[in-house]
């Protein structure tokens, strides 16, 4: 069965439709790659899902529940953890502070604060982050606030994990690690991935499948190797072919 | 284990212990007038102290002087009028400021209405809480203000009445202080302070790790508002007159976020320091300004206002210069002497 079933998903702002009737599966244990050229309507459909919208039309099941119209906690809550695409840390919190605060709110395990405290160094350890008390989040680069938006989320206790474009603005060495940091988040954790992204490049190697998405519609679900030699996703992605 | 911490503690509790004897002997004579300055101090620091539980967090509410109104006026009421003791009617005043406070911050928080907006929704609030005082002037006694009942001497616990022993009512309001300060530090130490810290800093990142960010909102905000209405009970209480300049409207609240903004929004001590610094500010400027001839007669009766007019001075020269208050930036300084 289907650890998340979106069907018919249509989300409108106005008379603007930035999604229409998007259907796909997430199965447990996969890695799916959610993609599509800017404007396509992928962070639309990924705000569905965490709660940051609520849908205009069709349904978010998750481990056969409906999410769709939950609020952004609700639907963490649930198990679905999320990552930002532009990192938003708690600025005025220390690092640790900043994952043991989710590791106590968003985990309905109702861990003391220990516990909490706990549970926030194994995250930062399993990012790669200095799981100190007093390290603020000032001095992070770009990658580092990545892996403190994954830190973060990892500390809620997710079963499914959505990741919204985590290498914007990585080089390459770096999009390399965040991608084997998913593998790993996998393997180890057993989390079910949300992979959205721009770009494909770095993508194509770790996910098993690819829904692509252009003009709030779906033109493309299967396998990553297929999706690079599919006529509309090339399309979508280097323009119109000459006929 | 002790550490100077602790020993700050005792001597700083050891002082305030014995500070009407000092006062007794510094100013022979004087010193009713000077121990009714530290109760003063003392309960707008309370006061103040649970201003800044939801100030500290960016809800900078204009609301307060509503607040400790409820507190004062409810309580006072059901006194005069129903012959219910404040050892009921401060708790049933309590309630009622805090399900005011859920009323008015529901729908803001629902809403996210932050910053300037909330400060102005709260504004009308307290506006609408004093035309309520105003104009109910059959019991509350309007603009010109009321007294609570005396009970017998004016010496009464069943009336919760303590204003002629000096000292008696130092000691209630130095617990009541106390009390203030644990609130605060168990707030700071607690997770919700963290769900707060991260709330205001960016509300859809902290409700996608889980907190639900309406109801942290509303929990500070009951907490809070039954901080504020038990301090303006308990000044009532104390000054036996309770008028709608005194302790409710918005004089109240402009004077409330003026105090924590100077003394300091963020750190424990911060808003009694600003009740030291705005109660003494106000009675040399009372004082020495209808001592002066010389001003008396440049500005005449307005010259009472001058004081006002040097809060408002201040708190802009404050919110630019020492956004962290004077207790804040006092302990930056220390730590990063102490930290080489």
């Amino acid at each position: 069965m289907a650890m998340l079933k979106v069907d018919g998903l249509t989300k409108q702002f106005g008379g603007f439709t930035a999604v229409s009737n998007v259907s796909f599966d997430v199965a447990e244990g996969e890695i799916l790659g959610l993609i599509g050229p800017n404007g396509s309507g992928k962070s639309t459909t990924f705000n569905c899902i965490a709660g940051m919208y609520t849908p205009t039309a069709g349904s978010v099941k998750f481990e056969g529940g409906e999410i769709g119209g939950l609020k952004a906690n609700q639907v963490c809550h649930k198990g679905i953890a999320r990552t930002f695409q532009i990192p938003r840390p708690f600025r005025n919190l220390s690092l640790l502070e900043n994952v043991a605060l989710s590791a106590h709110f968003g985990s309905n395990a109702h861990l003391s604060r220990a516990q909490c405290w706990a549970k926030a160094e194994e995250s930062l350890a399993m990012v790669g982050l200095p799981t100190d008390a007093t390290t603020s989040t000032d001095g992070l680069g770009a990658a580092s606030l990545k892996k403190l938006e994954l830190a973060r989320a990892l500390a809620t206790g997710p079963r499914l994990l959505l990741a919204d474009e985590s290498l914007n603005g990585l080089d390459h060495g770096e999009m390399d690690q965040a991608a084997d940091m998913l593998e790993r988040i996998r393997k180890e954790k057993g989390i079910t991935i949300v992979w959205v992204e721009h770009i494909m490049g770095v993508l194509m190697r770790v996910v098993d499948r690819v829904v692509v998405l252009d003009h709030g519609e779906k033109i493309f679900d299967g396998k990553p190797a297929d999706a690079q030699t599919d006529k509309r996703v090339v399309e979508v992605y280097l323009g119109e072919t000459e006929h | 284990m002790i550490t100077q911490k602790h020993i700050s503690w005792a001597i700083g509790l050891a002082v305030l212990l014995v500070l009407p004897l000092i006062i007794k002997q510094i100013f022979p004579g004087t010193d009713r007038y000077y121990l009714h300055l530290v109760i003063q101090i003392l309960i707008w620091a309370f006061i103040y102290t649970g201003w800044s539980m939801m100030g500290r967090f960016g809800l900078t509410s204009l609301g307060h002087g509503a607040f400790t109104g409820i507190g004062a006026y409810v309580t006072v009421m059901l006194w005069n009028f129903a012959g219910i003791t404040p050892w009921i009617g401060i708790p049933v005043a309590m309630l009622v400021a805090t399900i005011a406070g859920v009323l008015v911050g529901y729908p803001c928080f629902r809403m996210r209405i932050t910053g300037h907006y909330f400060a102005l929704l709260t504004l009308a609030f307290t506006e609408f809480v004093r035309l309520c005082i105003v104009g109910l002037r059959d019991w509350t006694g309007g603009s010109l203000g009321t007294q609570p009942a005396r009970y017998g001497d004016g010496l009464s616990l069943y009336a919760m009445q303590f204003e002629p022993n000096r000292v008696l009512a130092y000691y209630i309001v130095l617990a009541i202080w106390l009390v203030g300060l644990i609130i605060w530090v168990k707030v700071d130490r607690s997770m919700d302070r963290y769900a707060l810290d991260a709330a205001s800093q960016d509300e859809d990142a902290a409700a996608s790790v889980g907190i639900n960010v309406t109801r942290e909102k509303l929990k500070i905000t009951a907490l809070s508002s039954a901080m504020c209405a038990f301090g303006g009970a308990i000044y009532g209480q104390y000054q036996m007159y309770i008028g709608p300049d005194t302790i409710a409207g918005l004089g109240v609240s402009l004077n409330i976020v003026f105090a924590v903004i100077a003394g300091g929004i963020w750190s424990l001590f911060g808003p009694t320091f600003g009740a030291v610094f705005t109660q003494v500010l106000a009675e040399t400027l009372r004082v020495g300004l209808r001592g002066s001839e010389t001003l008396s007669k440049l500005l005449g009766q307005s010259a009472l206002a001058l004081d006002t007019f040097i809060y408002g001075l201040l708190l802009v020269l404050f919110i630019i210069y020492m956004p962290k208050g004077v207790v804040g930036t006092l302990a930056e300084r220390w730590k990063r002497k102490a930290r080489p």
